[in-house]
């Protein structure tokens, strides 16, 4: 069932606003504990190998040390799957950077400088990190989410290639991008008696509570993981890393003393997870009318030997356009390199990046606008479910944003605009997202006589807005005023939640929201409308959803972009983004306008400055920090420009709602890089656009 | 390892303390004096989450070493209005939500009120046009002149095109 919007859809501030603004708001470092220890890490110096000796003497001598850990000393953890996790078990090294040990002392300072005493010894053996098509080990990933097959194929698709009158057959690639959200991942670990504590930055306090539990063999009932603000997270928080695992083995070394550990900003290059760079292969075949007649796209990418991620950078392909003849392939190397993980739009924001910029090449190529080019090819149908969808306005946001973003008249020709010394050029691209829900989430509804409601999940703020929106949801699905929702989240104390992750957060935390607010209602009708002086409580698990075998759920966008690229040293300034969005009823037009926007300056960010520089003589990022690994600062963004087309989807959950904090990224670097090319004529297929690609135009 | 005495005002506040002399003055106030507002996102002057006025002008406080800095006055984020009420930049960042996590937020917020000073008091920056601001005159603070002055705090979750019109809304008052 619907629910009736009444506190949806308006703008509210942030529930947490003036905690955060006098920086009051407690993340997970800064919650007060009594006699708090300080962890270090050391890290493996080699890229493979394995420890051939460890000297901590003079470590362990260090005034203020109180215990020095390494795998000869750490608690033996139970051989679960994920390799990333099974850190200090043996004297392997399986990259360079990972984990080998620490240190606990007194202060930050103490602990870090006794690291540097401790001496290592290695034997290294070769490594292998080198990603390329010819690899005879490339492998098919297993699926991310199950319902989107890694490899699809219709009809032919090399006889239509071979017959179409007009082709594109480029390679585009994308660059290993690191989230590096401004708060690191930081942990406060206590082990006390029998069972763990966690103040802890994450997506998702259940996931941790899960992975910790299984490594150290306990209930969950043992693991209490707490996590009321996260500063920032974009993926990297979604699944626990290492550095969960290493302030667990060491709260087990000082059990009672709580043990505080903040990864520096070098760390987060190697520790966190990464977005992982992909080659891309599009091809497409249209007819002399501007219909596509085949479509392929295959991606191939790396993951480490310690547990498999992968990129689903052709996820987005079958979604898009209706093509009769079709094929993805995704292909995997599995490296000696940190393992990757999701971030912000994992699959669609690299795979978009290509089809959307092949998409503007063969509208060119037609000689066709590239709004209209991809209006023709709209799919009526989901070309690879065959279902219908359950609302796809793609065709809507792009008209809407041509009319926004002044489109009618635009010159096609490239290169010829010039205004002081600087190319201008327009470009467009369209984005999309899948609606996702993720299992496993219940929610508990209190009512007291004083008509007060608390709401009880253990679902994340990581700046998205739940504690706001998801208090509009909950009075809509109570059908009460706002002001009546006491929400509690971010605890394990609380009914588990799934992770903020893949915009699913709305969807899950919210239709098991409904379902107890239905619940609760039965129960006060029970109690002849009225609540007991002892008040009522309800608990219900997020329900199926049975229009999900019946159609297809996706949310679409168009986004813009305006370029000003200088024709002696090929500086590009983005001097307009626009983004039209079809995501469903918006429950918080305020947060989530700042979802779209921070997705949009994102994509911007990933267009032309991200880049991790990967060494392969050292296996490692050698840009760690944030002046060598640029992210956009406020320089780097001009206007930016956001809305949302009314969409009502009464398919998708009871809040009609798809998900805002993906799709803003989604499609966004390829506006730019469109943009680009029809300021300069260059075609930059490489992410990111830096200087040095444009150097031929000026 | 040395310890030294130090003397720090913190947000109206003395303080008397005991620091390792390789603490920063960030370490100082969130470690020792249990000051959290100003944030630690890089702790090597390149995200600017740990800005506090550090007598009077703001400083990434990562880069400070509080053994330096005895006797100072720091004010924070928590310290630019009293407590329970909001100064009328922070205002102005909840009216246009120009911030998502918050972590960036409080060091966002100390820069910009620092920064409007800097312009009023005339000081130019990379974008300001050749003799503004010299010979005493408030540089005018449009957009670009907010982009550029601010580009020192970054903001991951990119809520920038939020933070500049909530600062020209405080430059215009
Ligand atoms: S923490 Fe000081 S500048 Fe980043
Ligand atoms: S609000 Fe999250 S980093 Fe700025």
């Amino acid at each position: 069932m619907t629910i009736t919007p009444r506190a949806m859809g308006v703008a509210v501030d942030r529930f947490d606003g003036a905690a955060k603004v006098r920086g009051e708001a407690r993340y997970a470092y800064e919650q007060p504990v009594d006699r708090p220890l300080y962890l270090y890490p050391l890290t493996a110096a080699v890229a493979t190998g394995r420890i051939a000796d460890i000297d901590c003497g003079a470590a362990s001598a260090e005034p203020g040390v109180v215990a020095v850990l390494t795998y000869r000393n750490a608690t033996r953890t139970a051989a679960i799957e994920d390799g990333e996790l099974r850190i200090l078990q043996s004297d392997e090294v399986a990259f360079r950077g990972q984990f080998i040990g620490g240190v606990v002392a007194e202060t930050s300072e103490i602990a870090r400088h006794a690291v540097s005493l401790v001496r290592v010894d290695y034997e290294e053996r070769p490594h292998d990190v080198e990603l390329r098509e010819g690899r005879g080990d490339l492998r098919v990933p297993r699926e991310v989410q199950p319902i989107f097959p890694m490899d699809t194929a219709e009809g032919d698709v090399d006889a239509a290639l071979a017959s179409a009158p007009v082709r594109v057959d480029q390679t585009y690639t994308t660059a290993w991008n690191n989230h590096n959200p401004i708060e690191p991942h930081t942990t406060i670990a206590t082990w006390t008696g029998d069972r763990f504590t966690f103040y802890l930055s994450t997506q998702g306090v259940n996931g941790i509570q899960a992975a910790v539990a299984a490594l150290f063999e306990l209930g969950p009932d043992r693991v209490r993981v707490i996590s009321p603000y996260v500063g920032g997270a974009f993926g990297s928080k979604a699944r626990p890393h290492a550095d969960v695992v290493l302030a667990a083995l060491a709260a087990r070394l000082v059990p009672d003393r709580p043990v505080k550990f903040a990864l520096t900003r070098q760390q987060m290059f190697s520790q966190v997870g990464y977005r992982p760079p992909t080659v891309q292969r599009v091809r497409l075949g249209a007819d002399a009318g501007g219909r596509l007649v085949a479509l392929a796209h295959e991606s191939i990418e790396p993951t480490s030997k310690l547990q498999e991620f992968a990129e689903h950078s052709t996820r987005a392909t079958p979604t898009m356009y209706a093509a009769p003849n079709r094929r993805t392939r995704q292909r995997l190397a599995a490296l000696d390199v940190p393992t990757p993980t999701i971030m912000r739009a994992p699959g669609e924001a690299s795979g978009m990046f290509a089809l959307e910029s092949a998409m503007d090449e063969m509208a060119i190529a037609c000689g066709l606008d590239p709004i209209e080019f991809r209006i023709r090819n709209d799919a009526q149908r989901h070309p690879h479910f065959g279902l219908p969808f359950s609302s796809r306005n793609l065709v809507a946001c792009l008209r809407e944003g041509a009319r926004r973003f002044g489109w009618d008249g635009r010159d096609p020709t490239p290169g010829i605009r010039r205004t002081a010394g600087w190319l201008v050029g327009t470009g467009v691209a369209a984005a999309t997202y899948p609606v996702l829900r993720l299992p496993g989430s219940m929610a508990t509804i209190r009512v007291g006589p004083d008509e007060r409601y608390t709401v009880l999940i253990a679902a994340a703020d990581i700046g998205t807005g739940t504690w706001t929106a998801l208090s509009q949801v909950a009075a809509d699905a109570l059908g009460v005023r706002v002001e009546q929702i006491d929400l509690r989240i971010g605890d394990t104390a609380y009914p588990k939640a799934s992770n903020e992750g893949g915009s699913s957060g709305i969807t899950s935390w919210g239709s098991a929201i409904c379902e107890a607010a239905d619940r609760l209602r039965d129960e006060l009708a029970r109690h002849g409308g009225a609540v007991p002086a002892d008040g009522l409580e309800v608990t219900a698990a997020m329900p199926e959803n049975p229009h999900i075998s019946r159609y297809a759920m996706h949310a679409f966008g168009a986004q813009f972009a305006e370029v000003r690229v200088h024709a002696e040293i090929g500086e590009v300034r983005v001097r307009r983004q626009l983004g039209v969005f079809a995501v469903g009823r918006v429950v918080n037009p305020k947060t989530a306008r700042s979802q779209l926007l921070g997705g949009m300056t994102m994509g911007l960010s990933m267009a032309l400055h991200e880049q991790s520089v990967f060494d392969p003589r050292f296996a490692q990022v050698v840009t760690q920090d944030l002046a060598t690994y640029h992210i956009a600062s406020n320089a780097d963004v001009g206007a930016v420009e956001v809305h949302w087309i009314d969409e009502d989807d009464p398919y998708v959950n009871p809040m009609g709602t798809k998900g805002v904090g993906e799709i803003g990224i989604v499609g966004a670097a390829a506006a730019i890089a469109n943009a680009v090319h029809h300021a300069t004529g260059v075609r930059v297929r490489d992410l990111p656009i830096t200087l040095d690609k444009l150097l031929p135009a000026a | 390892m040395v310890d030294v005495e130090v003397s720090l005002r913190v947000d109206g506040t003395d303080h008397r303390l005991t620091v390792d002399t390789r603490t920063s003055v960030l370490d100082a106030l969130r470690e020792r004096l249990g000051n959290t507002s100003p944030k630690k996102g890089c702790d090597h002057g390149q995200c600017g989450a740990c800005t506090v006025l550090l007598d009077g002008r703001r400083v990434n406080s990562c880069l400070a070493l509080a053994v330096a800095h005895d006797g100072a006055t720091v004010v924070t984020a928590a310290g630019l209005a009293p407590a329970g009420q909001l100064h009328p930049m922070q205002a102005c960042f909840i009216r246009h939500d120009a911030f998502q996590c918050g972590y960036c937020t409080p060091g966002q917020i100390v820069s910009a009120v620092a920064m409007l000073a800097e312009a009023a008091a005339g000081w130019p920056s990379a974008v300001t046009a050749d003799g503004a601001g010299r010979g005493g005159g408030a540089v005018v603070l449009d957009d670009d002149e907010i982009r550029e002055r601010m580009s020192g705090n970054l903001c991951r979750c990119a809520a920038y095109a939020n933070i500049v019109p909530a600062v020209a809304e405080m430059a215009r008052r």
